[in-house]
């Protein structure tokens, strides 16, 4: 049985990442914008900003602020979703801020905010891990200063089986030891910035799940290099 | 590292001691990295950032175009396209103003071009007491990214300068991405407009100046026809 190769319910391998795209500057209107998606999940992400924190009362005058929204559009899973603001949705709002707070640099900016919109055009699973990578390309985009960038991975368990990016199907397996999900935000150098668990693992596995969002992530990260690179309208030479 | 290249944050410009890390950039040990997403570019061991694209940072000295928002008791609010309003009071107009005359200087809805004198923690401060600036009466107001101003300016004014010379236009440049042009003829004005239109669209070829040139040679010879 330990010869035989795991397949799993798309005939991915193990740490196989679903085909990612990315693109910058797609919203006209905004300052900084950014597409990413993991396969069938698509999200889009629209930076503005900095501008003036209103209302006042909710100003900082050390440093700026970085207020983040991510919205699950109603078309974006088979069964229509209510629109609009709910419990998941402030959660991953907050987890999203937390994590790409480390990276941006606002001290310059008091007073101000920098708004982040993560809108889910297409839902498959890892849908907060595509808003972050969006977001972080959509934050270099909008001249943010900020130390790094960020790359966003979720790794889940089928039974005792660790995988790279887990799909619907995946994230959904009851069977063994249950289901499992572990997004995991990095930075390019191997920081963490964020890290979430839910499920149950072992502290030996867990590691082991770092060891393969580290080597995921590198290629989300050449996936946005590749993207903020290739801005329309601008020859490398 | 002798051309220019395009980084992103957190990306390794240059490594080794002998370079000087400037604007967008950091050093970390021995290595300069980039904190923003832009042109990188090195002049004499000074490694730099450009930024291309995101919002226009104020700065003191920054010759503007904005809109008259409203009218004070000591001056004029104008919208400079930034997240702070300008203001401009009436001692920073060079000519004597009647104070319950405020609108007949500028109204609201007025376009005008200021001078940024200060930036503080109340706000902008902007003034009209040098040549050049005041309110705008006549011409049109093309808007461009204002990271592409730099390239219509040229070094030194050439890009500019030649596109007034073949136009005879008066064009005045905002930092912030809003450009007044003034000429004798609608036609004129429309021809200055679509040859800073063709500088931002090719802002990133080298030799940029030698390209409008050939640009307006063509256009003139199409016009003619």
């Amino acid at each position: 049985m330990t010869t035989k190769t795991f397949k799993r319910p798309d005939g991915r391998k193990v740490d196989e990442i679903r085909p990612m795209s990315a693109k910058v500057g797609v919203i006209p209107n905004a300052d900084g914008s950014a597409i990413f998606s993991f396969g069938e999940t698509i999200a889009i992400a629209a930076v503005y900003g900095p501008k003036k924190m209103h209302p006042q009362h909710s100003q900082n005058p050390e440093k700026g602020t970085l207020r983040c929204t991510y919205n699950m559009l109603s078309f974006s899973v088979q069964d229509r979703i209510r629109p609009g603001p709910s419990r998941r949705s402030t959660e991953i709002s907050k987890i999203t801020e937390w994590a790409l707070e480390p990276i941006v640099i606002l001290e310059k900016y008091p007073n101000m905010v920098v708004d982040v919109h993560i809108n889910i055009l297409q839902a498959n699973a890892s849908t907060r891990c595509a808003g972050i990578n969006a977001a972080a390309m959509a934050l270099a985009h909008a001249g943010i200063p900020m130390r790094d960038m960020v790359s966003s991975i979720s790794i889940g368990k089928l039974d005792k089986q660790l995988i790279v990016d887990v799909n619907k199907d995946e994230e959904d397996w009851e069977e063994g030891e249950g289901a499992t999900d572990i997004p995991i935000s990095l930075t390019s150098s191997g920081d963490i910035t964020h890290f979430q668990l839910d499920g149950k693992i072992k502290k030996e596995e867990l590691k082991k799940a770092l060891e393969l969002a580290k080597k995921a992530t590198k290629e989300i990260y050449e996936v946005q290099k590749k993207a903020l690179k290739e801005l329309p309208g601008v020859e490398n030479d | 590292m002798s051309e220019r290249k395009i980084v992103i944050p957190g990306e390794m410009i240059a490594k080794g001691n002998d370079f000087l890390p400037g604007d967008g950039t950091e050093k970390r040990g021995e290595e300069i990295i980039a904190l923003r997403y832009g042109l990188a570019e090195e002049i004499n061991k000074l490694v730099k950032v450009i930024p291309l694209s995101g919002v226009y940072n104020p700065r003191r000295g920054n010759v503007v175009i904005g809109k008259v928002e409203l009218i004070t008791f000591g001056g004029w609010v104008i919208d400079i396209g930034v997240a702070e309003n300008a203001f401009l009071s009436l001692t920073e107009v060079p000519r004597f103003v009647n104070k319950d005359g405020l609108d007949e200087i500028m109204d609201i809805g007025d376009m005008a071009v200021v001078k940024i004198s200060a930036i503080n923690k109340r706000g902008i401060d902007a003034t009209i007491k040098s040549r050049g600036l005041g309110k705008i009466d006549e011409g049109m107001i093309v808007p461009v990214n204002p990271n592409k101003v730099p390239r219509i300016i040229g070094k030194e004014g050439s890009m500019i300068n030649l596109i007034k010379d073949e136009t005879k236009c008066n064009i005045t440049v905002g930092q912030n991405g809003l450009i007044w042009i003034k000429g004798d003829k609608v036609e004129d004005e429309l021809f200055a407009k679509k040859a800073i239109l063709f500088v931002t669209e090719k802002s990133f070829t080298s030799g940029l100046t030698d390209e409008v040139k050939k640009w307006f040679e063509k256009e003139k010879k199409n016009n003619d026809n």
